[in-house]
């Protein structure tokens, strides 16, 4: 078995590297919405095991605001996600190219 | 200082017009039009009645040692008062025949600039500044002839004019720069100068000088081999046609000839090739000009035809008497032409003869002014200038060593021909029943002018009668001096009376035959009405291989050099562009890839 900490870190990358493969190959809004959640939760997660590691409670404190951050970025995605389903009667991302070329 | 005033003012008014003109109510663009141009011919009368002798006038030092000078001598003091007392008038009547167009700021201004220029020409102490008048007037000629800008062929003909005076004056061109290596100078007078003191009479230089501005001048005066643009040039209004196309702007080479007199007389070789341009031209323009279905196509080739009666003289040696007609003719052919407009003015621009028809009672204005005129060109005995100027020319033709008795019989039959086609003109559009109505009535804008014309038609031949007939001799004594001296005969051919019976029995017999053989026309197209073939010969000639040459030549190695590298960085822009697909998950992608490259290349280093 590895050291103490890589194992954690590990796992954190792995959860972020799974957000961002489903980032990239994702079409509908909700799904790009779901992966970039998960790449935060990662990163939150590594956060805390940092802490712990080193005994410095600023890591928990930095979980608290990355939550805090995602519940406001969630409120203002969805609105976004509305107004888009609005314009283009689906929520295909692919449908917003219009800086293409 | 008043001669500068004299091309400077019409000058000035173009520079208003042209600033201005566009804002300006109807009356002021005519007023001011107008005004720029008589007040040109106040200073010139002025300046005339005040000659005290040659005299230059130099204003700036310009180019090197060639300055912006006025030289004013019998001949520029005898033109520049012609050119602006014609052009006042054919201006006042301009008004009146404008007066329901678009664009008079242009035309007015168009015809002060060219009044300006053609002042700088006979002004002009140097060739280089000759050229400056040479090249405005023919600015000023495709202005005014493609002023009816709508109509496409009034544009083709416009450059056409331009494009044929330019192939002259490649001439003028050629002459200057052989005249500044040979000689030194562009001084017209240092020029003449120098080459009587430096070559002999015969010499080859004077000769190639010579005939590269008789070249010049064929190009402007609209003699053979450059005379095809002169008929199409009357696509534009009618006192354009009166003022460039007949007093002022195709007198232009007769005047440069004139004016290099010395020269020529150095080479008896140009001297005869401008005899025999003026001969062929007068007798092949006046069977074209019988050949004609348009009343101002036959006055175009009238004035081709005048012209080369001009030539004719210049070539004899009888310069004077080429002045003198250059002045009557200037008179009666503008009376000619702006009768013409008159008819336009009145029945829908319509020239067609075989249209018109009886207009001696709806147009009386018209008809005796045009009749006016067409008894001068027709050169009828004793009341007509053109009779006294006509009989001057002859009479320097036959008794000269340098013209001879051919010269003469062409002249004559010249105005055998003259009478034929001029009164053909008559029959057809004043006598018989009348076929287009006329909705407009001529105003008084338009019967001074005419009526003025009209007088000084009449009044100038007096200026110079033969020996045997009161023997005046006004033109003779004014140009004293300016001329080499006409070399004459010891003994004559004929005494002098009989050739002026036999002129005047020629001219009235053509005159009569032409009111009697033509009550029955019918509209002809033969190869003398398409002007004796000469403008197909040179579009297949010059147009043809010109416009295939440049077809070739259009794409070039240099040319092609630069586009390619343009059209490389936009092919280059158009893949790379392909990138920006607009999506977010494709530019996800790229943000991972490039960490993806970053972090291995950290990490593996």
């Amino acid at each position: 078995m590895t050291s103490v900490i890589e194992s954690p870190l590990f796992l954190a990358s792995s959860i972020f590297t799974i957000g961002l493969l489903g980032f990239m190959v994702r079409r509908n809004l909700i799904f790009l919405f779901l992966a970039v959640e998960i790449m935060m939760l990662a990163s939150a997660y590594a956060f805390v095991t940092l802490s712990n590691q080193f005994s410095d409670v600023d890591g928990q404190l930095m979980f608290l605001m990355i939550l805090a951050v995602a519940a406001a970025e969630l409120c203002v995605g969805l609105a976004i996600m509305m107004r888009f389903e609005e314009r283009n009667k689906s929520l295909n991302a692919d449908a917003a190219d219009h800086l293409k070329g | 200082m008043l001669l500068g005033a004299i091309p400077l003012l019409p000058f000035v008014t173009f520079v208003v017009l042209l600033l201005v003109g566009a804002r300006l109510p109807r009356y002021a663009i005519s007023f001011i039009g107008v005004f720029g141009i008589a007040c040109s011919a106040i200073c010139a009368l002025i300046c005339a009645s005040t000659y005290t002798g040659v005299q230059t006038q130099i204003y700036w030092a310009w180019i090197g040692n060639i300055n912006f000078a006025f030289y004013l001598d019998p001949l520029s003091l005898f033109m520049t008062c012609m050119i602006s007392f014609v052009a006042t008038w054919i201006a006042v009547f301009s008004v009146r025949f404008m007066d329901e167009e678009d664009g008079t700021a242009r035309f007015f201004g168009s015809m002060n600039l060219f009044v300006a220029s053609m002042l700088v020409l006979v002004l002009a102490d140097n060739l280089l500044l000759l050229l400056l008048g040479w090249e405005g007037v023919g600015l000023c000629s495709y202005l005014l002839i493609g002023f009816w800008y709508k109509n496409k062929a009034a544009g083709r003909a416009a450059t056409k004019a331009f494009i044929t005076t330019r192939i002259g004056d490649v001439g003028l061109l050629v002459a200057m720069l052989f005249a500044l290596v040979l000689l030194g100078t562009l001084n017209i007078q240092d020029l003449l100068g120098q080459a009587a003191i430096n070559w002999k009479p015969g010499s080859m230089e004077a000769t190639i000088i010579a005939l590269c501005i008789l070249f010049a001048a064929t190009g402007k005066s609209a003699q053979l081999p450059l005379q095809t643009w002169l008929p199409d040039a009357m696509l534009g209004p009618t006192p354009v046609s009166a003022l460039i196309h007949a007093a002022t702007m195709v007198t232009a080479g007769v005047y440069l000839i004139a004016r290099l007199s010395g020269l020529f007389a150095l080479s008896p070789i140009a001297q005869t090739m401008v005899l025999a341009v003026g001969a062929a031209t007068l007798l092949i323009a006046g069977l074209c000009a019988l050949a004609q279905n348009d009343l101002k196509r036959v006055l175009a080739y009238s004035t081709m035809s005048q012209i080369g009666y001009m030539f004719l003289a210049l070539g004899a040696g009888a310069y004077s008497a080429a002045m003198f007609h250059l002045l009557t003719h200037a008179f009666f052919k503008a009376l000619l032409f702006l009768s013409a407009g008159v008819i336009g003015y009145c029945a829908h621009h319509e020239y067609d003869m075989f249209k018109l028809g009886g207009l001696k009672k709806l147009l009386p204005l018209a008809y005796y002014s045009f009749l006016v005129g067409a008894l001068c060109l027709c050169a009828l005995p004793l009341v007509t200038s053109g009779f006294y100027s006509k009989e001057f020319i002859l009479s320097g033709v036959l008794f000269s060593i340098d013209g001879g008795v051919f010269a003469w019989m062409s002249g004559l039959l010249g105005a055998f021909v003259t009478g034929l086609y001029t009164f053909r003109a008559i029959t057809l559009t004043f006598f018989g029943e009348a076929k287009t109505p006329v909705v407009h009535k001529p105003g008084p804008l338009m019967a001074i002018p005419l009526g003025v014309l009209a007088l000084f038609s009449i009044v100038l031949g007096f200026l110079q009668t033969p020996e045997d007939l009161f023997h005046i001799h006004k033109i003779a004594d004014w140009f004293a001096g300016s001329f080499p001296d006409v070399r004459l005969h010891s003994t004559l051919i004929l005494p002098e009376w009989s050739t002026l019976l036999i002129a005047s029995a020629v001219s009235m017999i053509g005159i009569a035959v032409g009111l009697l053989a033509y009550k029955k026309s019918r509209p002809v197209d033969s190869v003398f009405t398409r002007g004796l073939g000469f403008d197909d010969l040179y579009g297949l000639a010059v147009v043809v291989p010109y416009s295939f040459l440049s077809r070739l030549l259009r794409r070039d190695i240099f040319g092609e050099m630069a586009l390619s590298f343009a059209r490389t960085v936009y092919s280059m822009a158009a893949f790379l562009g392909r990138v920006q697909t607009g999506r977010l998950t494709d530019y996800a992608s790229l943000i991972t890839f490039s960490l993806v490259v970053i972090l291995a290349f950290l990490v593996l280093r």
